[in-house]
């Protein structure tokens, strides 16, 4: 299993006037962020304010203007970033015969797995989801699995690269407040024990109030950033979720 | 021997390689088919063999296969980078495509009465296949293989979630373009023998029979590509002795095992 390391809190990940332009539609302008290892930053915005475009640019996904930078910040050597992604959902329908092993493997091994399973991967895998107490799940169909489940299975799967950054958008549906509890347990405990940096797209503000470190306001650009005492208490956050809806 | 006898016939040994080859190459292709719900998709492709054929005889091209094959994996590209590109839903895009291709085909193939002629492509005559022809299938069936073998894990990482295999430095496009060229290949080589009428039924069923019953890709692919080989090989022995149409008896096969994998996966709760 991979060793625990303590997050040291001299890595940190810049993102430098990021910018997406959709379709003529410009979605995201001038996003700064400073972003430390060990440190869970949550996203929070009302609906269609850009938070999943961010971590669509980040990862790559969409073209994008602006750079991200990853430095030591001891002797500023600039290192390859490895970024972990936890999508909010697989694209499996009911029946869809792929388990939890086919899933994992198909994007860390090159052995076909429609083919054969290799005994390797296999082992690598179960240690990954052993972290997350969901070995038992590794010939289950992914389709069939519980939200929750679910989860922990693409958090595993993030891990295994060892990522500096990991990248998560909140699980919205399918998850009971025990889930949500424990999703937010598991990824204090992995910031905590890791030696990586967390961006989370939130929808609840509850949590990111008990969780979170760091809190990013965004609506099209960073309206405020910082602790999340800062952010909570400042006039632009007031202004974004004066009505206090649901989502906010 | 008499249960051998059909294979005296030169015909009925060429149609019996012939299937022995497009049946496990459908069933393997078929189980990405219907993973990535793209049945209409080569159906499309299916029709799109008319207005290759149209478009092949208006340039004056003496094989029709090339024109057949070249326009399909032109209208394939086009059809990924339109229904990536569009607003409206794919199978809306698929089905403009698609019937516009199939007109424009249709008009050129029935100018000054001759439509008859080209009628054989749509049941299609797996008895005509020659030699050289079988070779061609041959070449695309090791193709798939050699594919499969060396990228089906990538086109399952893009089939299950495009962001997350992006951000796992696999070429989404380069793939899905891929998948869909080969799609494009396999259907034209085959729909002279197959016709149009059913070659996207063979496609799907036999994946989709499979899917009844299959918990993990290995079973899915044994399965899909066992059905497809039985209803295949015993649909042309069947065709031979009943004499109908060998497509359609492998058809309703495919389609006989399909309803019993549901009902036994149904009970099975798979």
């Amino acid at each position: 299993m991979r060793k625990m390391i303590r997050p040291c809190g001299l890595h940190c990940i810049k993102i430098n006037h990021l910018g997406v332009t959709l379709g003529g539609q410009e979605i995201l302008k001038d996003i700064n962020l400073h972003i430390h290892c060990g440190s869970l930053n949550a996203v929070i915005g009302r609906n269609g304010a850009g938070k999943s475009t961010l971590i669509r640019a980040i990862l790559n996904d969409i073209p994008h203007t602006g750079n991200i930078e990853f430095k030591d910040r001891e002797n500023g050597r600039i290192q390859k970033l490895k970024m972990g992604y936890v999508p909010q959902s697989m694209n499996v329908e009911k029946q869809t015969p792929v388990s939890v092993y086919d899933m994992i493997a198909a994007y860390q091994s090159s052995v076909p797995v429609f083919f054969m399973r290799g005994p390797k991967i296999r082992q690598k895998i179960l240690e990954h989801l052993r972290i997350f107490e969901a070995d038992y799940l590794i010939d289950k169909q992914v389709c069939n699995l519980s939200g929750g489940e679910q989860q922990r299975v693409l958090l595993s799967m993030a891990l295994m690269d060892s990522p500096n950054l990991l990248l998560l958008d909140e699980p919205v549906s399918g998850i009971d407040q025990n889930g949500m509890d424990l999703f937010y347990k598991t990824i204090y405990h992995l910031k905590e024990n890791y030696d990586l940096a967390v961006i989370l797209i939130s929808h609840d503000l509850d949590y990111v109030r008990r969780y979170a470190d760091k809190a990013v306001l965004i609506d099209k650009t960073v309206l405020k950033q910082g602790s999340v005492k800062e952010v909570f208490g400042s006039q632009e956050f007031a202004q974004v979720f004066q009505y206090g809806k649901g989502e906010a | 021997m008499s249960m051998f006898s059909w294979l005296s016939y030169d015909f009925m040994k060429y149609a019996f390689l012939a299937i022995l080859i497009i049946t496990p190459l459908f069933g393997l292709m078929g189980t990405m088919i219907v993973n990535n719900k793209m049945a209409f998709f080569s159906d499309a492709l299916g029709h799109s063999a008319l207005t290759g054929i149209a478009v092949g005889v208006v340039f004056g091209v003496n094989d029709t296969n090339i024109s057949m094959v070249v326009f399909a994996i032109v209208f394939a590209l086009l059809l990924n980078q339109i229904s990536s590109r569009v607003a409206a839903s794919t199978d809306t895009v698929i089905s403009v495509f698609s019937s516009f291709s199939i007109a424009i085909g249709l008009a050129i193939l029935s100018k000054g009465g001759n439509f008859s002629k080209y009628s054989s492509i749509l049941v299609g005559d797996i008895l005509s296949i020659t030699p050289l022809e079988l070779w061609y299938l041959l070449v695309i069936l090791l193709v798939t293989v050699l594919f499969w073998l060396f990228g089906f894990n990538k086109l399952l990482a893009v089939s299950l979630n495009r962001t997350l295999a992006k951000s796992r430095h696999i070429s989404v496009a380069w793939m899905e373009n891929l998948f869909a060229v080969l799609t494009a290949l396999i259907v034209m080589l085959s729909i002279k023998w197959v016709g149009i009428l059913i070659i996207n039924a063979l496609l799907i069923l036999p994946a989709a029979a499979a899917r009844n019953i299959s918990e993990n890709m290995r079973e899915y692919h044994f399965f899909s590509i066992l059905f497809s080989m039985f209803s295949g090989n015993l649909g042309l022995i069947i065709s031979y002795y009943v004499n109908v149409a060998t497509g359609p008896t492998i058809v309703i096969l495919a389609s006989i095992i399909y309803f019993i994998t549901y009902w036994w996966g149904r009970h099975n709760h798979i």
